[in-house]
């Protein structure tokens, strides 16, 4: 028998200390991530050396590149001048020389502020979304954008974006009445189906009558017009604003008790995603125009901008359906037990939680969605590649590709880059749980 | 089990039971599939009435008042609270869902909002309460159930008990005219098991119409004018606490009871 005493009662509590100094600080990282084993000394080492390989051999060539030249040949008797023989270098020449044709495509020059300014307008107007701490008028600046940016870019009477404005007021009067006087899924049908109308049949007379007696617009530019980042940014950001809210309405469709709703969800989002991007676009390019009245002429950057948002919007729908799905059954009852009706449950307790956990989701599709813009390229639309293709088809810059590529990688990388950056800002803001 | 009795008296000079009907159940049936879960229940509830229901798991009570604000829906049979029937009418399920208060298990508070937001919402969304008085009702019922200091913080934050109070709080800021509790201790630890009782007691003795479901057999003692025990979906026996517990009718509630008692 031992005579340790079973007996034990604690005087005074024990108060926190300081880790001991070899657990903390830079050399303890270096020794830890770096040096833990020889294997991995051996491994840190080489892969050093692999690095110093690639960066002696690029970073001369990037270095030393020629910025000032206007042709390939001229950059080639630039190098050939300077350099010792030994070193190669880049021809950044061609960017500097073709910026405006890489950046607005065949736009106008003289009309280059339209698209800067339309620009600056979607900014303003995405900043309050973006960034809740922002006041709430430039709300304002969010409703108008869309059809402003839209004006800017394209031009033509002040009267066609108008009357386009006027459905969404058709629609919003049509919900109210039907609401107060039939029922409310009669509103909610009449707020899609007038306001579908109302642009089909009646917004092209309205525009041309008004046009007719009060002419008010500014040049008309036509879509072949555009290229460039221009039109990747035009179709992206478009396609992203657009698909964000059907995505919504998809998923929350997708979960609906209601069975026609739910079956037409599941085969629009079924459809469209089971079928690749690019034969939706060839889609748009020959098809569509027999599925639109007679007479009507679409313009096919629109059709492309309808068919990529369509496209984005069916998996929009299914990330934020995972989300949805993700969201315990308590949070749905505490909403309902409280009397807050469906949409006001939607809105204020569980997309705000299915779309939290849905971000990274949401912000993949974009960035993916992004870059497929590049796909228009192949129904003949001026994008980035289109532009370069055309450039490298050129006297001058015949035989050059390098530099033209790297450049459109950068500018994309940097785009889509700060999209996921947006993503992870906003995942930390929005977190509840430790703070 | 957590003898309240002896702890503090509970003072009962408004727990007067009306002759007015608050919740009328008539012959109520309900299904999972072809699962019976409830059976011929029939129930009047008066106001002012705190009823303790208890039972084995699976044995339907939580279905039961979950029926009553139609959480769940009954397939047969009629519901009348407060003079409003339960159908499949969205207007009627959302009226009198705001006029009943639930606080479940695990708590089912909004995350995303601090916790006066979550007690100022349906106030603001389903009675257009202006902002600021929706506030000022929210601080008076998080003074009640002793935590306005948190009004800030998020429910991530606080233990088990204070989110609880929390709960009971944002439900009685719609001013609720009855109160169904769904196991709201069971998900707790016993040190947090007593505030959350202390504050249902408080509750009765301002004479709340409240259904609880709970095992909790003090509270019952302590509050409850009528314990009903259920078992496979219907209501197997019930009375006055304590004919209930010291003079159990029924083979069924005698096995529970000594069960539940003797551990």
């Amino acid at each position: 028998m031992s005579d340790t005493p079973v007996t034990y009662v604690r005087k005074e509590m024990l108060g926190q200390k300081a880790p001991p100094t070899s657990e903390v600080g830079p050399v303890r990282w270096v020794r830890e991530n770096l040096f833990s084993s020889p294997m991995n000394a051996f491994l840190t080492i080489l892969s050093l050396y692999a690095i110093y390989v690639v960066v002696s051999h690029v970073g001369p060539w990037l270095l030393n590149g020629i910025w000032d030249a206007e042709s390939l040949t001229e950059c080639r008797e630039i190098i050939a001048a300077t350099g010792d023989g030994h070193h190669s270098a880049a021809c950044f020449g061609v960017i500097s020389a073709r910026w405006h044709q890489l950046v607005f495509g065949y736009y106008p020059s003289e009309l280059y502020w339209r698209p800067i300014l339309a620009l600056v307008v979607f900014l303003v107007g995405i900043s309050p979304v973006m960034f809740p701490s922002l006041p709430r008028k430039l709300y304002i600046v969010t409703l108008a954008a869309p059809l402003l940016c839209f004006w800017l870019l394209w031009g033509g009477s002040i009267w066609f974006p108008v009357s386009i404005a006027l459905g969404f007021g058709v629609g919003v009067v049509a919900h109210k009445l039907l609401d107060e006087n039939v029922s409310a899924l009669a509103a909610i049908i009449g707020a899609i189906v007038l306001p579908l109308l109302f642009w089909l049949y009646l917004a092209g007379p309205i525009a041309s009558g008004l046009d007719s007696v009060i002419p008010l617009g500014i040049e008309f530019v036509p879509s072949r017009s555009f290229g460039g980042f221009m039109l990747s940014i035009v179709i992206g950001l478009s396609a992203i604003v657009i698909s964000l809210p059907l995505g919504i309405l998809l998923a929350l469709a997708r979960r609906s008790d209601l069975f026609i709703i739910k079956t037409c969800a599941v085969v629009f989002i079924e459809v469209i995603r089971g079928i690749p991007l690019i034969v939706w676009l060839f889609t748009a390019q020959l098809l569509l125009n027999y599925f639109l009245p007679p007479g009507s002429s679409f313009d096919l950057t629109l059709r492309v901008i309808i068919m990529v948002t369509l496209f984005a919007s069916a998996y929009i729908a299914e990330v934020i359906r995972g989300g949805l799905a993700a969201l315990p059954k308590g949070q749905y009852e505490g909403a309902d037990s409280l009397g807050l009706n469906y949409w006001q449950s939607m809105q204020l307790i569980i997309l705000p939680q299915a779309l939290k956990i849905s971000i990274p989701g949401i912000v993949n599709t974009f960035i993916g969605l992004f870059k497929d813009t590049t796909l228009v390229v192949f129904i003949g639309l001026f994008d980035p590649l289109g532009i370069a293709s055309a450039i490298r088809a050129t006297t001058e810059w015949n035989g050059i590709y390098w530099e033209l590529f790297l450049f459109i990688g950068i500018m994309f990388f940097i785009s889509c880059f700060s999209m996921g950056r947006y993503s992870l800002y906003l995942e930390k803001k929005l977190q509840r749980e430790h703070r | 089990m957590v003898e309240l009795t002896q702890e503090r008296t509970v003072d009962r000079s408004h727990m007067q039971v009306s002759d007015e009907v608050a919740i009328e159940i008539r012959n109520m049936n309900k299904w999972y599939g072809t699962f019976h879960v409830l059976r011929d229940i029939d129930l009047t509830v008066q106001r002012g009435e705190r009823i303790v229901i208890c039972g084995p798991s699976g044995s339907g009570k939580s279905t039961l008042i979950r029926c009553i604000n139609r959480l769940e829906e009954h397939q047969a049979g009629d519901i009348i609270v407060d003079g409003t029937e339960l159908s499949s009418d969205l207007k009627n399920i959302d009226k009198i869902r705001s006029e009943v208060g639930m606080c479940f298990q695990h708590f089912n508070l909004f995350p995303h909002l601090t916790i006066l937001e979550n007690c100022t919402l349906a106030p603001i969304w389903v009675r257009n309460t202006p902002k600021k008085e929706a506030e000022e009702i929210a601080m008076h019922f998080l003074e009640k159930v002793k935590i306005p200091e948190q009004a800030n913080k998020y429910p991530g934050m606080l233990s088990g008990g204070q989110q609880q109070r929390v709960a009971i709080a944002r439900s009685l800021c719609m001013k609720p005219r009855i109160m169904l509790f769904d196991e709201p201790t069971s998900a707790l630890d016993p040190e947090m098991i007593k505030e959350v009782l202390d504050t249902m007691i408080e509750l009765a003795e301002e004479g709340m119409t409240m259904l609880c479901v709970t095992h909790e057999m003090g509270f019952a003692q302590a509050v409850a004018n009528r314990v009903i025990f259920m078992d496979q979906g219907q209501i197997v026996e019930q009375n006055e606490p304590t004919e209930f517990f010291n003079n159990p009718q029924s083979e069924r509630t005698q096995l529970f009871l000594s069960q539940i008692i003797g551990h």
